[in-house]
């Protein structure tokens, strides 16, 4: 893992985990309603929260509890009804869709429990999509998307279709392409639901070593063993944050730096 | 940059369709026989009319032609009686239209008599025509060799003829053509030039066989041969005088050219009464046979454009079942932060390489098809660049048109729900 330490050294030096001040996202007062029939749902109602840059969080709660709303909202993927959603100390709630896109291209990576890689793209495609949208192709794409697919350790499936690949693989093939653009947030849903357990364990052993190299990630987990590795579990219940527990730090993480020889 | 984002946006789009190659190609084939039946349909149409309309061009746009006809009553008469069938133009018939017309550039008599050409031991049957000078500027043949007739031929009644390129084959091949003696009828000939012959393909237009004509001076045909010819059919004889078998007038521009050709039936039904004499106008011919062709075209054309719709629909169900199918690379490409006119863009693309792609195969098709009814059916076919053009156009076209629906269907789907879809 010599690229790894190699790419944390050159990319995020000036990110040290401990320093606390520095606010990625900031929600006040957040509700986010439907309309279900004649009936409001208030699928989020007056959430508070604020997360640093570089922290690690798992997100849990049960069906209903509001989550996936929470994450689509994290996620620019929707705006909030009423409240503020700051990232990156730009207001979410008064964007248009196009804004919307771009914050999504700038400043958010996703991961998703069904993998979901575009399956007519090869490997090295598929990581440079987020690059594509940037404008940026050709070589220069090329060559940031294998660099990537080298980190995750994919170094030598370049040309491979998606199809072609094991659960774990794919899964690694979508964190590099969520970090292509260099995000501000990595937000993952379920990432592991569709793995078993020993791949489960080294796409989070993955995600432990982008967060010590100073990542924020943002993680929907119903798994407690899974939600461990993150420094803050959050807990939803009916549309509202019920409890936020600070954890010990984990062991995928303790060792960090001298890892993986 | 923008311009190599596009190229890689149709590399991705050709890639896609060709994970499905089969889907594909049926969905091309709407095109390809759409734009094939265009291309085809129109070139044969052409090639039709462009015969049909060169053979009347040929008569000339600013003439007017009068034929001299044997009345209804007398054409039935004549054919069980040895009598005297009197009709047709006169010589006053000439002098009054070339008196009273101010819009009235040149009048050409002709006068037509079945007569056989000798040469030694060869004869042909000749069509002569005892015309005067003027012939020749209206009528529009290549004279091959020597010379047309001319004003002093006429004047000094010179015992001279001009003859076709088929009439000298027969009658004088391996000869000096120019200077040599022909025998027609009773008199001899001093062939002075030789024409083009007319080689008439469609049976559309009566032409006269002009390619056995020998053209001599009015005034010379006049003193040999008379006005009177017999025809023998078997028992029975028809004497018929005819002064004049046809008038050829040229009018000073074309739009005076109904008109004039209106006055001049008007004076000549006053002296002729039986109606022994029938009036034609290239011109009108010619704006018939090409409203005619127009409307032929329209008719070609709207099948055709049926044809071309229905692909376009094809394509467009095509690619609504292909949203439907890639709702979730829809919902992935938007989460990682493609605008919605990207999406819009993505897929447009794909139709209009779908559909132009069909377009190009069917114009190859559609120029193989003329090329081969040609060789086959020897039917004229013309392939013309403008539907060539236009069929490229269709095609680029109702790539847009039919790919815009589905394009923008799949850019509106919220990206929350695509993700979810499976």
């Amino acid at each position: 893992m010599s690229t790894m330490t190699q790419q944390s050294d050159t990319e995020a030096p000036s990110i040290p985990h401990a320093e606390g001040t520095d606010l990625v996202i900031r929600l006040e007062q957040v509700w986010k309603t439907y309309q279900m029939g004649d009936q409001d749902v208030n699928a989020l109602a007056g959430v508070d929260l604020t997360i640093k840059r570089g922290s690690f969080w798992a997100i849990s709660g049960s069906s209903g509890s509001g989550k996936s709303t929470m994450l689509n909202l994290l996620g620019c993927l929707d705006r909030p009804t009423k409240g503020t959603y700051l990232l990156e100390g730009r207001n979410i709630a008064d964007t248009s869709d196009d804004e919307l896109s771009d914050i999504r291209l700038k400043h958010l990576g996703f991961v998703f429990q069904n993998f979901h890689l575009i399956p007519q793209l090869t490997v090295q495609e598929n990581i440079a999509l987020p690059l594509f949208y940037q404008g940026i192709i050709g070589a220069d794409a090329s060559e940031q998307a294998a660099k990537l697919a080298t980190r995750v350790g994919l170094g030598d499936r370049l040309e491979h279709r998606p199809t072609e690949l094991s659960g774990g693989q794919q899964q690694r093939v979508a964190i590099a392409r969520a970090l292509s653009n260099n995000p501000s947030v990595l937000l993952a849903d379920e990432p592991t639901g569709n793995l078993d357990t020993a791949t489960g364990n080294s796409i989070m052993e993955l995600l432990g070593e982008l967060h010590a190299q100073g990542k924020t990630i943002i993680m929907v987990t119903h798994e407690p063993d899974i939600a461990a590795h993150a420094d803050y579990e959050l807990v939803m219940r009916d549309g509202n944050i019920e409890s936020i527990s600070e954890n010990p730090p984990h062991p995928s993480r303790s060792d960090h730096g001298g890892h993986g020889s | 940059m923008i311009g190599s984002r596009f190229f890689r946006n149709v590399r991705l789009g050709i890639k896609t369709l060709m994970l499905h190659k089969m889907r594909s190609m049926l969905t091309m084939l709407g095109m390809v026989f759409g734009v094939g039946a265009v291309i085809a349909m129109l070139a044969v149409g052409e090639g039709a009319s462009r015969e049909a309309l060169d053979q009347i061009r040929r008569l000339g746009s600013q003439n007017i032609i009068i034929n001299s006809q044997k009345p209804v009553e007398q054409a039935a008469a004549g054919a069980m009686n040895v009598r005297m069938n009197i009709y047709g133009l006169l010589y006053d018939d000439l002098e009054r239209i070339r008196q009273s017309y101010e819009t009235v550039e040149r009048v050409v008599p002709a006068k037509l008599i079945r007569g056989q050409g000798r040469v030694d031991g060869r004869t042909l049957e000749l069509r002569i025509v005892g015309t005067s000078p003027e012939w020749s500027q209206l009528v529009q043949r290549n004279l091959l060799t020597g010379r047309n007739m001319n004003q002093r031929d006429m004047e000094e009644h010179s015992n001279v003829v001009v003859l076709t390129e088929h009439g000298v084959r027969r009658l004088l091949a391996g000869r000096q053509t120019l200077g040599s003696k022909v025998l027609i009828n009773s008199g001899y000939y001093t062939v002075i030039g030789v024409v083009q012959s007319e080689e008439s393909q469609s049976s559309t237009m009566q032409t006269p066989d002009q390619n056995i004509d020998a053209y001599i001076p009015i005034n010379v045909a006049i003193e040999r041969y008379g006005d009177m010819s017999v025809t023998r059919t078997s028992g029975s004889r028809t004497r018929e005088l005819v002064e004049l078998h046809q008038i050829i007038v040229q009018v000073d521009s074309i739009d005076h050219v109904e008109s004039t050709a209106a006055a001049i039936d008007r004076m000549l039904s006053i002296h002729h009464p039986k109606g022994d004499y029938s009036l034609s106008v290239p011109l009108a011919l010619l704006r018939q046979a090409e409203s005619t062709q127009r409307t032929f075209s329209i008719v070609l054309g709207s099948i055709a454009g049926i044809s071309l719709l229905i692909g376009g629909i094809g394509i467009m169900n095509i690619m609504l079942a292909s949203v439907t199918e890639r709702t979730k690379e829809i919902g992935i490409r938007r989460a990682i932060g493609a605008k919605r006119k990207q999406i819009v863009g993505q897929f447009l693309i794909e139709t209009v390489v779908l559909s132009v792609t069909g377009g190009l195969i069917g114009i190859g098709i559609g120029i193989l098809i003329p090329w081969i009814i040609t060789l086959v059916a020897q039917m004229p076919t013309a392939v013309t660049a403008w539907s060539v053009g236009l069929s490229v156009v269709i095609s680029v076209g109702i790539g847009i048109v039919f790919g815009m629906y589905p394009a923008m269907r799949a850019a509106n789907l919220d990206p929350i729900v695509a993700l979810r879809h499976e």
